[in-house]
């Protein structure tokens, strides 16, 4: 979803500066905050966003829990994923979390992906795919921390949340945002979210949640999607929220400093060969070598 | 096929040519070949920004993606036929080793002091032994990572895991093959043995001498010793 209004600070496979000569003056980092505690679990974020993108994922089965689909896919961009937890005093907690991309700000998917402009990163934060450049290599799905990006069988094109970058592009808030009954989730520059955020925590903390707190992990720069969660030490109770999501050294040495470092090898290898050739020269096969070889097939017993 | 001088061709002082590789061998060595510099191209476009480009020679992108794998699995297929033909002739000696501790004598064109060489020299043979170990390396991290059939069975650290070593296992063989190359390039005659099969017995005499009198002693009138 090529936006030009929103501008392009980060793209993936690509060495040279990004087209910022613009300075967005107004247009700090956005975020959207999904306070889990406040969630009621109704879905109507997941129908927003159906609605809004035009996906209709198909009908999967019954499994005897309340979430449905069971699982992120290239057409169900946002999920409520419900966790039962039974908690230290033996009581039920039912966690319920908003899942989808977090847009983090160093973003694994846009470290991976090898086609330039497939994945861009755009001033306010959000990370984005632009399908008509993707090849469907999966290496997003490699990199991202969060196992969100799905490759559809259908086009092989990886999809996931935009943040509704067209919507955001002209001033609206995301179509879940819009959506949702009990504001649970809030949307606004990220320094107010956290305002926002800050008092939530505060207020919680007052009704007995020791360890409430804000997700918005450092190992990936932080994101552009956090939570308030009751209980922020566990984030794992939240449908395996992951506690210190980070890029897999794997994936930074795959994509990191292995790319120029084997591409100068190869490169300094052939090199190397033209110059042994015009330093050394070609090894070559004379009159004596064939007259020498007559010699010995006329003498074949001659020992070694 | 067998390894004496054939009869018809003759090379400059009437000693028939040598026959080094079959016409059955050679077509397999350029299907490896051509198989080798599309897959390590199409690869080479998903590697690295820099050399995206070389994708379009494959149609853009999602070609480059949809036939690298199977370009990939052609050449280990067309190897693994090609290498069981080869093995027994490539394994190491004691005279190997010995030569490849005098490698500075075989860069510097100084054949004379060298150790004695079979129908393969230690380089070819290491070639022979990276080149299996990477195709088997390539082979199977390229299947944990082949996302439209296979990657939905792996966990995601091993799809990780794999990434990683499909690009080193790619890189050595990439490495090892331009040595490869250069080589024949190189030491003149070894071009024209893979694309017409034959050697002048100088060639033989002068680069695999234990290899000549193998030749020698086999075609004179006598029992073999094996």
């Amino acid at each position: 979803m090529a936006l030009q209004s929103l501008d392009i600070v980060r793209r993936s496979a690509t060495t040279t500066p990004e087209p910022d000569i613009r300075i967005p003056v107004g247009t700090r980092e956005v975020a959207k905050l999904i306070d889990t505690t406040k969630c009621i679990g109704c879905k109507a974020c997941q129908v927003a966003c159906m609605e809004w993108n035009d996906l209709r994922d198909g009908i999967g089965t019954n499994i005897g829990q309340y979430q449905n689909p069971h699982d992120l896919s290239d057409s169900t961009w946002t999920l409520m994923r419900f966790a039962e937890v039974e908690n230290t005093k033996g009581d039920l907690e039912w966690l319920i979390r908003k899942d989808g991309c977090m847009h983090c700000a160093d973003p694994g998917c846009l470290k991976a992906c090898p086609s330039p402009g497939a994945i861009v990163q755009y001033a306010n934060g959000i990370v984005d795919f632009h399908e008509e450049n993707c090849i469907g290599c999966g290496y997003c799905v490699t990199g991202c921390p969060f196992d969100i990006p799905r490759i559809s069988k259908k086009d092989k094109k990886a999809y996931k949340c935009t943040l509704c970058s067209d919507r955001v592009a002209v001033g609206l808030e995301p179509a879940c945002i819009k959506s949702c009954p009990t504001g649970a989730l809030v949307f606004g520059t990220k320094d107010d979210m956290k305002l926002h955020a800050a008092e939530r925590i505060e207020d919680l903390r007052s009704r007995g949640f020791e360890q409430a707190g804000l997700y918005d992990p450092p190992g990936v720069g932080g994101t552009h999607v956090m939570y308030v969660l009751h209980h922020a030490d566990q984030p794992q109770l939240y449908s395996d929220l992951p506690k210190d999501p980070q890029i897999s050294p794997m994936v930074r040495v795959w994509k990191g400093f292995a790319k120029p470092l084997a591409l100068a090898t190869v490169a300094l290898t052939a090199l190397a060969g033209f110059f042994h050739y015009v330093r050394v020269g070609p090894d070559e096969t004379d009159d004596h070598d064939e007259a020498a070889a007559q010699a010995m097939a006329d003498k074949p017993e001659k020992a070694p | 096929m067998s390894d004496a001088p054939s009869a018809g061709t003759t090379g400059p002082q009437h000693l028939p040519m040598i026959v080094r590789y079959t016409a059955g061998q050679r077509t397999n060595h350029w299907i490896v070949a051509l198989a080798f510099v599309l897959a390590a191209l199409s690869g080479l476009a998903l590697f690295h920004p820099a050399v995206f480009w070389l994708s379009t020679l494959f149609g853009g992108g999602p070609w480059d993606r949809i036939l690298h794998p199977f370009i990939g699995l052609l050449m280990c297929v067309a190897f693994a036929f090609y290498a069981a033909g080869i093995a027994a002739q490539n394994r190491m000696e004691p005279r190997d080793w010995a030569w490849l501790r005098q490698i500075s004598d075989v860069i510097s064109n100084r054949e004379e002091r060298l150790p004695e060489v079979g129908r393969y020299n230690a380089g070819q043979k290491l070639v022979f032994y990276v080149a299996v170990l990477c195709l088997i390396g390539l082979l199977l991290s390229g299947i944990v990572i082949w996302r439209a059939y296979f990657a939905q069975y792996f966990p995601i650290g091993g799809i990780r895991l794999a990434s990683v070593l499909h690009a080193l296992c790619a890189f050595v063989l990439i490495c090892t093959i331009i040595v490869h190359i250069y080589a024949a390039i190189w030491v003149k005659g070894s071009i024209r043995a893979m694309i017409r099969g034959t050697v002048t017995p100088g060639w033989v005499w002068k680069h695999h001498r234990a290899w000549f009198r193998e030749l020698t002693r086999a075609t004179h009138p006598r029992p073999r010793p094996d």
